[in-house]
């Protein structure tokens, strides 16, 4: 769905004023002005909803009446009818390759949609099988909005289909707020760590909850990226290397370059050394990193059809960031899939006011760079050897979702510029564990299977040190073949920036 | 700063990657930046140059017409604005000679500048110039008793009537046509990939298993072409089959590992294995883009799809609008490509147009307009719309020939006919002055032009700066 003005939008707005009037709670009031934040005059569509659904709930009771009946699912018929049928997108779907029982996104995308106009249909249980790699968006040639289709038709199976008492409901969302679990674990990461890692634990997790055994349980860090930034002086300190790095390259040192991170809750809670690059590097070009308070890009929401859940999120990220955006701060990422739901699947699925705005300031960190700064020239001219390293060849895999974003290129073009650094891709095929599809016991064999050609070319490949920027992607990676696995912020860092690792050490 | 080439190239397609691969070849720095993965997808695998050089004019009586036994003598019976007449033979050569350094081994058709005959899923024998090596052992020129192989559920290879259409058409061997269950669990999947996967990794021994199905099937076949079949119940191979020289499969023999597939079929039967070209969506497709993404790797060019090109600047070089021949045309300083909402900055010295025609978006309309939507080209056509199709459903089509004007070197040209940039060629679809539906010339065109495209897109970008690029030069 698009910023257009959405019934079942004003119907969430709706339920936020009742939910508001109700208890009237401080907490509230200040997430909605949060949320209201960018209503001022930015992307009018959003605004309407909003306004419109506000403008509705006048409080005397009053129940609009739905005129055209199929009004609510209007939006995804020109894309519906866009597609004439070539089938492009299926030869492209990693999971039907693999297995025979999935339809294909054609299938799920506009003939069910098509289906669905009868009443009597029921959303296919197949819909829980797609991945949401996404990769059909790109496929077709008709700019059929696939991955959007499969979204609202996943959200409408769980809400409508979906045994809200079945264990596995639970386990889809235990899985796709992942970021409350983190939290918790973080509190006590050694502990978190040492449960987790318990093989009597994963066998209770796998039995019961229906997540694999197979895999290890991500480790959560001793210190989260959000203390470690807190803990050195948070923005103020910021501004203040910004400031430094800009005088010592020759840049004006009033210059106003800031950026606002979205790291995720992966590289918060799991791979602060991923977030921590990103720092050290956009400081080191002279832009001052702010990391407004955030909550999960909807991502792993999205995948499980749990899109109130995302929502929620959604309207939290929106607010905060759209603030700095109407300020003429940029938004970058670190993670792919990250960047994919502000850019893409925020402005297709919700229309939070500011949506539009955010999504067209988003960008992926290292694309931020290569577009703003001379990234591949500074990289060319940097004197770094295999030694500053300690790698000198990895084994690069683009991620679906990085993919999708035109960014698949990117990372091999760059490290190209380093010297004696090899870097080869690795591959066109998808690594298979799609965020938390391949934690699921049920699913466990078809993300390996998918798995497999990516597996292979890795070995062949034969490098140091596996790459991606995807935090689930490296899951996959280690686990089909056991190679260490980096982010290409970690080597931009370990080439462009002098000591800065030693100087936080010493503070 | 925004993201420099020499080259680039926009369109990922056939005529796209031709152009980036013979400007890679000439040392130039080349990126295609693309809308959507490439369209090769949908096609049919094959390469076609010239079929039919007067698709309108040379029907007998019963509405047949002889394809062209070599597509390079043909040229000349072209109009004076066909593409192939505009860039030459000698660029067509050398598309071709891109195309075939690219492709090595994945196809045939190199040995010769005649045209091969192939079999299509269709029932019909298409002229073309290259095809798959999965096809080779399929040519019609070939008189070696045939028989077809279709999948039961799958509704887009009927082999009981593509061998009656081939038979009525009149090909040189007897050729028959069976359905039979694919073996195990994919018995009646149609997705195309599934089954190459099951294939490429012999899941649960599933060549064998489809071979001993396909031996046993001849005296299905519904007619006499092979003979009494003997008692098929037993597993050993029936009288018919004996007679089988070449087996014909849909064209599903394996995505990653085509040719051990069709290897191990063949050893089983005993007998040449090919693949039928299919209707989209296509493995042969799927390959040949697999095949030309990695030449392009190979040869070090930047992709990047998935980003449609909205929006360019245009810088007038010293003396534009200038009268007389020394009238520079002005340049196209920098691309931006949109990504999600965001506008992606490139400046590269020289830009190829490799968009597509009506069907790919490269050339679009509206009810009073025929335009070129990146560049806004000129895309002449009739003023009365009633003009742009004719009454005949496959007669002679304008609308088939809208597309930008280009000259000798694959310039874009204005309305004056004056190179509209200094650093604008266009390739493939998006050129005009040829009917590629009834000429069978649509991979040609694209090999030629984008080859011609490609080399002059060097020579405008090497024009715009003296000394090679130095990527630190403006730190």
């Amino acid at each position: 769905m698009t910023d257009e003005p959405q019934p079942h939008d004003d119907q969430d707005v709706q339920d936020d004023h009742h939910a508001c009037s109700g208890c009237g709670s401080t907490d509230d009031a200040g997430d909605t002005a949060k949320t209201d934040g960018g209503t001022a005059v930015d992307d009018a569509g959003g605004g309407t909803a909003t306004d419109g659904g506000a403008a509705v709930d006048s409080g005397d009771g009053f129940e609009p009446i739905q005129v055209f009946p199929e009004a609510e699912d209007a939006d995804l018929r020109p894309g519906s009818d866009d597609c004439y049928k070539c089938s492009t997108c299926d030869t492209t779907c990693p999971v039907a390759e693999v297995d025979e029982d999935f339809p294909g996104p054609k299938f799920q995308g506009p003939e069910q949609w098509r289906l669905k106009r009868s009443e009597d249909h029921d959303i296919d249980d197949s819909i829980s099988k797609c991945s949401n790699c996404m990769r059909c968006d790109s496929a077709c040639p008709s700019d059929v909005p696939l991955s959007q289709m499969h979204n609202t038709a996943r959200a409408q199976y769980v809400d409508e289909q979906m045994d809200k008492t079945s264990l596995k409901y639970w386990r889809n969302r235990l899985l796709a707020n992942y970021g409350t679990m983190a939290r918790l674990g973080s509190t006590f990461p050694r502990l978190t760590n040492a449960v987790m890692g318990n093989s009597l634990v994963q066998q209770v997790n796998e039995k019961l909850l229906g997540i694999t055994a197979e895999r290890e349980f991500p480790e959560f860090a001793t210190e989260t990226f959000r203390a470690w930034y807190a803990k050195r002086g948070g923005e103020a300190t910021s501004v203040e290397n910004a400031r430094r790095a800009r005088k010592r390259r020759g840049d004006d040192p009033d210059a106003d370059k800031r950026v606002a991170y979205f790291h995720g809750d992966y590289a918060n809670h799991n791979t602060p050394e991923v977030a921590k690059a990103l720092v050290h590097v956009f400081e080191s070009f002279g832009y001052a990193v702010l990391v407004p308070e955030q909550r999960c890009s909807g991502t792993p929401m999205f995948a499980n059809g749990m899109l109130e859940d995302a929502r929620r999120a959604a309207k939290v990220n929106v607010g905060n960031f759209s603030e700095l955006v109407e300020d003429g701060v940029d938004v970058v990422c670190s993670c792919t899939s990250c960047s994919m739901a502000l850019r893409q699947e925020y402005p297709e699925l919700f229309s939070i006011p500011g949506t539009a705005k955010v999504a067209a300031n988003t960008y992926d960190a290292v694309e931020y760079l290569r577009i703003n700064e001379n990234l591949d020239g500074e990289l060319a001219a940097a004197d770094t050897t295999t030694d500053d390293l300690g790698v000198d060849s990895f084994a690069y895999h683009a991620p679906c979702h990085a993919r999708n974003q035109g960014l698949d290129g990117q990372t091999v073009e760059l490290l190209s510029q380093l010297d004696d650094v090899d870097a080869e891709d690795v591959g066109d095929s998808c690594s298979g564990i799609s965020g938390t599809y391949g934690w699921k016991t049920e699913k466990y064999e078809t993300s390996m299977k998918i798995g497999e050609e990516m597996f292979e070319h890795m070995e062949e490949a034969d490098a140091t040190t596996g790459m991606t920027e995807c935090p689930t992607c490296a899951m996959q990676m280690e686990h089909g073949t056991g190679y260490e696995i980096e982010h290409p912020l970690q080597v931009l860092e370990a080439a462009l920036v002098d000591g800065a690792t030693a100087e936080d050490e010493a503070a | 700063m925004a993201i420099r080439d020499d080259v680039l190239v926009v369109g990922g397609g056939l005529a796209g990657m031709t152009a980036a691969l013979a400007a890679a070849r000439e040392g130039a720095s080349v990126r295609v930046v693309t809308d959507s993965e490439s369209t090769l997808q949908q096609a049919s695998g094959l390469v076609d140059v010239l079929g039919y050089p007067t698709p309108h004019d040379d029907a007998d009586d019963a509405g047949n017409r002889t394809p062209v036994a070599n597509p390079f003598d043909a040229v000349d019976a072209l109009p004076d604005d066909h593409p192939y007449r505009l860039v030459g033979v000698d660029a067509l050569r050398g598309g071709l000679s891109v195309f075939d350094d690219a492709t090595g081994d994945l196809y045939r058709g190199g040995h010769t500048e005649r045209n091969a005959l192939v079999p299509t899923v269709g029932g019909t024998v298409k002229p073309t110039a290259r095809y798959p090596a999965s096809v080779a052992p399929g040519l019609a020129s070939d008189d070696r008793t045939t028989l077809l192989v279709g999948f039961d559920g799958d509704t887009d290879v009927d082999a009981p009537n593509v061998a009656a259409h081939l038979r009525a058409a009149g090909v040189p061997f007897d050729v028959g046509g069976v359905t039979v269950e694919f073996p195990g669990d994919l018995d009646g999947t149609d997705q195309q990939t599934r089954l190459a996967h099951a294939l490429d990794t012999d899941e649960d021994g599933v060549r064998r298993r489809l071979a001993e199905r396909v031996k046993r099937s001849p005296k299905r076949a519904g007619d006499d072409v092979f003979g009494e079949g003997g008692d098929a119940d037993d597993g050993a191979a029936v009288d018919g089959f004996g007679d089988v020289d070449r087996v014909g499969f849909p064209a599903v023999l394996g995505r990653a590992r085509p040719r051990q597939v069709r290897d191990a079929l063949a050893e089983r039967l005993d007998a040449a294995v090919f693949e039928l070209p299919p209707a989209p969506p296509s493995l042969p497709g799927v390959r040949l883009r697999y095949r030309l993404r990695d030449a392009l790797r190979e040869a070090g060019v930047a992709v990047t799809t998935g980003n449609p090109v909205v929006d360019h600047d245009v810088e007038p070089t010293e003396g534009a609008g200038g009268d007389g021949a020394e009238n520079p045309a002005p340049r196209i300083t920098t691309i931006y490509a949109d990504r999600n909402g965001t506008k992606t900055p490139y400046e590269p010295d020289a830009v190829v147009l490799a968009t597509g025609g009506l069907v790919g978006g490269g050339i679009d309309s509206e009810r009073d307009a025929v335009y070129e939507p990146v560049f806004d080209c000129p895309v002449a056509h009739p003023e009365d719309r009633y003009d742009w199709s004719d009454a005949d459903a496959f007669g002679p089509h304008a609308f088939a020939r809208f597309g930008v004007r280009i000259d000798a070197d694959g310039r874009v040209l204005g309305a004056d006919g004056a190179p509209l940039y200094a650093n604008l060629t266009a390739a493939g679809g998006v050129v005009g002055g040829y009917d590629a539906a009834a000429e069978k010339s649509a991979s040609g065109v694209s090999l030629a032009t984008g080859y011609a495209a490609g080399r002059t897109a060097v020579a405008a970008a090497s024009s715009s700066h003296p000394t090679p690029t130095d990527v630190t030069a403006d730190r």
